[in-house]
């Protein structure tokens, strides 16, 4: 096995197109047990750590854009305001030591249906930057999970950034582990409401083979709730929020919970977010 | 593969390194630093916590190449001599925070880091910071009491200092 350690963005781009099936690693939280337990032997490891400018934040037209190696804990100190869905989530991550390395675009790397950053990012609608020697691509973030740990990148790709648009509005996160610490997901849920254009933004988390949105929620919400009297949301409107998005989901029974206990936590996860969301628009 | 490093305070050099190791396999079986503990190699348990760059991090979960260059500080590099522990340190032989020992080194650095930044957490500060450390034997109710009296002696200190 090969280890690549690039200085530059472009020498990271040629060693991922010069070493088909090389792992690219940052904070090593998922990569690293994979080779602590002898589960994936790639020809290559190419540590992105190197390239200083992958680890900082920037605004562009909007939107922040998160570099490949921005911690979790990096995020938390810094994009809280900008981004409080996805600061939320990430405060959910594993423990102190796991946030100082794991970064949200190794979530994206990873692909686990249950990844935390997963719910806030389909939420506000990020895009996803692919990088290649060939070029540059946008990938919208729902297109880009194609199933368990599958995703849309070529294998020459590497993320180099995602871009989260900056908020517009209250955003909430909720996920439903066992203690508060060291928890892979049983379910999760983002919510993100644009007050500018009153529209609704959702990301549901390990309750399908890739995480997603529940659109018909989303727009039945967006047309449902009262944007103008800022009253607080009708409870009938709240229920039926709940039971589309946990329409949306199609989980598994697994170690970590059955199917219906996930559809159920989902639809009360969506009816509590939403209740925190809104009360901070009708308190604002 | 060869590594340069420097772990508490020492350039140090090793070579024959697998590219795919950790830092925890390089501190304990390539410089006899057997002080982090190898127990769950993925991150979950918190015994192989050490200082990388100044910030707490498992060193199972880093690939040795990555450390190139770096700077690392182990549970053996806390103590400020060879016949001192540093406070944290006396902290828990004095409140009985260590059963069988292992996830101590872990816990000491989590701890160290704690201390180090806030003389004065409240108890959820304290599981927060330490949820990464698990310890099977001690129930953690010595370990928040360690971690307290470490506290309260390092405000102290740093009030007398300031005075």
């Amino acid at each position: 096995m090969e280890f690549l350690r690039p200085a530059t963005w472009r020498e990271a781009l040629e060693a991922q197109a010069n070493h088909p099936g090389a792992v690219p690693i940052a904070g090593g939280t998922d990569v690293m047990v994979e080779l602590n337990f002898g589960r994936n032997r790639p020809p290559a490891l190419v540590d992105l750590t190197a390239v200083d400018e992958l680890a900082e934040w920037s605004t562009v037209d909007g939107e922040i854009r998160i570099g490949a190696t921005m911690s979790y804990t990096k995020i938390i100190a810094e994009l809280a305001e900008e981004l409080p869905g996805l600061a939320m989530a990430a405060r959910t991550v594993g423990s102190p030591q796991i946030r100082n390395r794991g970064t949200a675009v190794g979530n994206l790397g990873a692909a686990s249906p249950a990844g935390d950053s997963h719910p806030p990012l389909l939420a506000t609608g990020a895009t996803v930057e692919a990088d290649s020697v060939r070029g540059s691509r946008d990938i919208r973030i729902e297109e880009f999970y194609l199933g368990v740990k599958r995703k849309a990148l070529e294998p020459d790709e590497l993320i180099r950034a995602i871009r989260v648009p900056a908020k517009r509005g209250p955003q909430q996160f909720s996920k439903i582990g066992t203690r508060n610490a060291m928890v892979i997901a049983v379910c999760s849920f983002g919510i993100a409401l644009n007050t500018l254009d009153r529209t609704v933004g959702t990301g549901i988390g390990s309750a399908a083979p890739t995480p997603r949105h529940a659109g018909d929620a989303e727009e039945f919400l967006a047309g449902n709730l009262p944007w103008d009297d800022r009253d607080p949301v009708p409870d009938g409107v709240a229920r039926r929020f709940g039971e589309l998005v946990a329409d949306a989901a199609v989980p598994i029974d697994d170690v970590r919970g059955p199917a219906r206990y996930r559809t159920h936590a989902l639809s009360v996860m969506a009816r509590r977010t939403l209740g925190w969301a809104w009360e901070e628009y009708r308190c604002a | 593969m060869r590594l340069n490093l420097t772990v508490n305070g020492e350039p140090q050099q090793a070579d024959d390194i697998w590219p795919g190791e950790s830092l925890l396999y390089v501190l304990r079986e390539r410089l006899g630093l057997p002080g982090a503990k190898n127990a769950c190699e993925q991150g979950e348990c918190g015994s192989c916590t050490v200082y990388l760059d100044g910030v707490p991090a498992c060193s199972c979960l880093v690939a040795a190449g990555q450390a190139e260059g770096h700077d690392v500080v182990t549970v053996e590099g806390l103590a400020p001599g060879e016949d001192d522990l540093h406070p944290v340190q006396e902290a828990f032989v004095e409140a009985g925070a260590v059963q069988c020992g292992f996830c101590t080194p872990g816990l000491l650095v989590a701890a160290h880091n704690l201390v180090e930044h806030n003389q004065n957490p409240s108890d959820a500060e304290i599981r927060e910071e330490l949820a990464g450390n698990l310890c099977r034997c001690t129930g953690y109710e010595k370990i928040l009491d360690a971690v307290r009296l470490a506290a309260s002696r390092t405000r102290n200190r740093k009030q007398e200092a300031g005075t």
